[in-house]
C-alpha cells in the first residue's frame, strides 16, 4: 500500500480541498484518513456513514485523593506543567495541563496520587462512496493530538490493509501531529499557496518531511491569486530539487462545492481538471 | 489589554488579523505583536526589520553518566513517553520522545542522571517601531515541545500596553497555551462550511476557558447567513466583515498590510481594538 499525506505547513491552503477530489477520482482501492484531528474537515466532504465509534484514550492524567493529601506542596514544585494548583486547602490537577509523566506520583510522600485513564477525543470508522474513511474528534483544548493521529493510522492500516492507496488529509504546522502524520509515509503532496508566508511555511515543512525520508512534491494552490510569488515558488522547487507538479487556478466553483458538500472533481470546472490533471501524473509516478 | 486571534481552521486570515490590527493600534498606543505560531510563525514577514535580538529556548533533558549508571532500568520504567531504552551496555536517549518532566533523574536511584539544557527554538525580537514590538516564537524543524516556545514568547512579551497573541490553527494544547490569560480572544472565520465547523470548535475552547470573545468574518462572498447564525445563537458580536478581494490577497500575499497602504483600513482596525476593550470592560 502506498501512504500518501497532502500536508500544507500553512494552514487554510486547500489540503481538504485536494484531498477530497483525489479520493473522488482515484480508480485505485483506497482508505481515507483524517489527521487533522483538531480540526477535521475532510468528512464535510465524503458524506461518512459511520460504521464504529469509540473512544480514544490519551496518556492518563493525574488525581489527587484530598483525603490522603497533607498539602506538603512537594508534588506542585516538580511538576514541570504548571498543572498542580493550591485551591481551598488541597492541591489538585488541572487535568487540561497534565502532561501524565506521573513525577507527581512518583514524588507525593503520602501516595495521595493515581493516574487515572483519560477521554480525549473520539475515533469513527466510517463508509463514504469512495472507500473507508477514519477520522477523529480531539476534545476542545486536549493534549495528546500526535498519539491520536498514531491511532487512527493504525486503524486504518489493520482494516484496509489490502487498499493501494491510504490516502491523508494532514494537520497544518510542523509540530507533534504533523511529524506524527508523515512518519511511515511513502510521499508528501504539499498544497502551498502563493504568498510570502506560503513560502515560507513551505520551507519549514519540506526541511521536516525530508528529515523523515519520504518523498516530497509540490503543488500551487489559487496560483493566479500571485503570479509573481507563485514564480518565487516554483524557482524554490527547481533549486530545492523538489518535484513540481503543477498549478490549481483560483475558481469560485470549489467554494461552491465545499457548500454543497462535494468534492470538487464532482465539477467539470477549470479546478477540477488543474487536480485531475496532477492526479494523472502522480499515479502515474506510483503504480 | 491582552488579545489573543484563534480561528480553528487555518489559513482563515489570524495573521493578517493580528497584524493589521496591532499596525493600526500602534499609531496611538504602546503595542507588543506575539507570534504564538510557532510551527509556522509568519508574522515577521510582515515587518521587515534589520537588527533582531535572538535568544534560544531550550528544554531539560537527561544526560546519563555511564560511569555511574547500573543499567538497573528504573529511568526507563518511569519514562511515559518511551524517551529512555536500556540497552546491554548503555541507557538509549531518544530526545524526540522527551517532554521534559525531569522524572527520569528523580528516579535514579544511582544518581547517575544530571539535566542538560537542549536547544528546540528561538525567541526573536524585533523593534518595529518605538510603539510596536514584535515577539516571535519558532520552534526548531523536527521539534515537538511547541508550547514550551510559546510559553517563552509570552513570558518575553510581557504585560505593558496592548498586547496581542497570534495563535496557531486548531484547538488543541498550542491553541491552549497562547489563550490562557488573555482578557478577550478575537475568532476569525471565513464564509465555507469549513471555516464554520471549526470556529465552533475554536469557540468551544474560549467559552471552556472563560475567555469572552468576537467573531471576524474573512473573505467574505456575502452567503455569511450562516456564520452570522451561530454568532446570534451564541451570542458572541460580529466584529467586523472582511470581503474577499483580489486586491487584499495581492497585498498580504507580498508581505504589505492593507491597514499600511489604507488610511480607511487603519481606522476599520482601531475600532476593532475599541469594541474589543469596551466588550472587555463593559464585562
Amino acid at each position: 500500500m502506498i501512504r500518501l499525506a497532502v500536508v500544507s505547513g500553512k494552514g487554510g491552503t486547500g489540503k481538504t480541498v485536494v484531498t477530497g477530489a483525489i479520493a473522488r477520482i482515484c480508480t485505485r482501492p483506497r482508505v481515507m484518513v483524517d489527521c487533522d484531528v483538531d480540526a477535521a474537515n475532510l468528512e464535510l466532504l465524503l458524506k461518512p456513514r459511520i460504521l464504529e465509534r469509540k473512544d480514544f484514550y490519551g496518556m492518563e492524567a493525574a488525581c489527587i485523593d484530598p483525603a490522603r493529601c497533607t498539602a506538603c506542596g512537594i508534588c506542585g514544585d516538580a511538576c514541570r506543567f504548571d498543572a498542580i494548583r493550591m485551591n481551598g486547602g488541597t492541591y489538585t490537577v488541572e487535568t487540561g495541563r497534565c502532561e501524565g509523566c506521573r513525577v507527581c506520583r512518583l514524588v507525593c510522600p503520602a501516595e495521595a496520587v493515581s493516574m487515572q485513564p483519560r477521554v480525549c477525543g473520539e475515533i469513527f470508522y466510517s463508509e463514504t462512496p469512495y472507500g473507508n474513511l477514519v477520522h477523529a474528534r480531539l476534545a476542545p483544548g486536549a493534549a495528546n493530538s500526535g498519539l491520536l493521529v498514531m491511532e487512527i493510522k493504525k486503524l486504518a492500516l489493520s482494516r484496509n490493509g489490502d487498499c493501494d492507496l491510504m490516502l491523508i488529509d494532514g494537520p497544518p504546522g510542523i509540530g507533534c501531529p504533523l511529524i506524527s502524520t508523515i512518519t511511515g509515509t511513502d510521499h508528501v503532496l504539499v498544497v502551498a499557496e502563493p504568498s510570502v508566508s506560503g513560502l515560507h511555511d513551505l520551507g519549514r515543512v519540506v526541511q521536516v518531511s525530508r528529515s523523515l525520508r519520504t518523498q516530497v512534491s509540490v503543488v500551487i494552490n489559487k496560483y493566479d491569486l500571485n503570479l509573481r510569488m507563485s514564480g518565487v515558488i516554483r524557482e524554490y522547487c527547481r533549486e530545492q530539487d523538489l518535484v513540481y507538479r503543477g498549478e490549481i487556478p483560483y475558481d469560485e466553483a470549489v467554494m461552491e462545492a465545499v457548500r454543497m458538500a462535494r468534492p470538487v472533481t464532482d465539477y467539470d470546472v477549470p479546478a477540477s481538471e488543474a487536480i485531475t490533471t496532477i492526479w494523472d501524473d502522480i499515479s502515474h509516478e506510483l503504480w | 489589554m491582552k488579545i489573543s486571534v484563534a480561528s480553528g481552521k487555518g489559513g482563515t486570515g489570524k495573521s493578517l488579523v493580528a497584524a493589521n490590527l496591532a499596525w493600526s493600534l500602534s499609531g496611538s498606543e504602546q503595542v507588543t505583536l506575539v507570534d504564538c505560531d510557532v510551527e509556522e510563525p509568519n508574522l515577521h514577514l510582515f515587518f521587515p526589520e534589520d537588527q533582531p535580538s535572538v535568544s534560544t529556548v531550550t528544554m531539560q533533558v537527561p544526560g546519563v553518566d555511564q560511569d555511574r549508571c547500573t543499567l538497573c532500568g528504573e529511568c526507563a520504567g518511569f519514562c511515559a513517553f518511551g524517551a529512555l531504552v536500556v540497552a546491554k551496555d548503555q541507557v538509549l536517549f531518544f530526545p524526540e520522545h522527551c517532554h521534559s518532566c525531569g522524572g527520569c533523574a528523580i528516579a535514579c536511584p544511582a544518581g547517575a542522571i544530571t539535566e542538560l539544557p537542549r536547544p528546540i527554538g528561538t525567541i526573536t525580537g524585533r523593534m518595529i517601531s518605538p510603539s510596536l514590538h514584535l515577539v516571535t516564537g519558532t520552534l526548531n524543524e523536527g521539534e515537538v515541545l511547541a508550547v514550551k516556545v510559546i510559553r517563552a514568547a509570552k513570558e518575553t512579551a510581557g504585560t505593558g500596553g496592548w498586547v496581542i497573541f497570534d495563535a496557531s490553527p486548531g484547538t488543541s494544547c498550542p491553541v491552549v497555551e497562547t489563550l490562557q490569560g488573555s482578557d478577550f480572544c478575537i475568532l476569525v472565520t471565513e464564509s465555507t462550511p469549513f471555516g464554520l465547523h471549526d470556529l465552533a470548535l475554536a469557540y468551544d475552547v474560549t467559552s471552556q476557558m472563560g475567555i469572552p470573545s468576537g467573531v471576524i468574518i474573512n473573505r467574505s462572498d456575502g452567503k455569511d447567513e450562516a456564520a452570522h447564525r451561530f454568532c446570534d445563537e451564541k451570542g458572541i458580536p460580529v466584529l467586523a466583515v472582511i470581503p474577499f478581494d483580489r486586491k487584499i490577497a495581492e497585498i498580504q500575499g507580498s508581505g504589505d498590510l492593507i491597514s499600511r497602504r489604507d488610511p480607511s483600513w487603519k481606522e476599520r482596525f482601531c475600532a476593532i481594538g475599541r469594541a474589543c476593550r469596551s466588550l472587555v470592560e463593559g464585562a
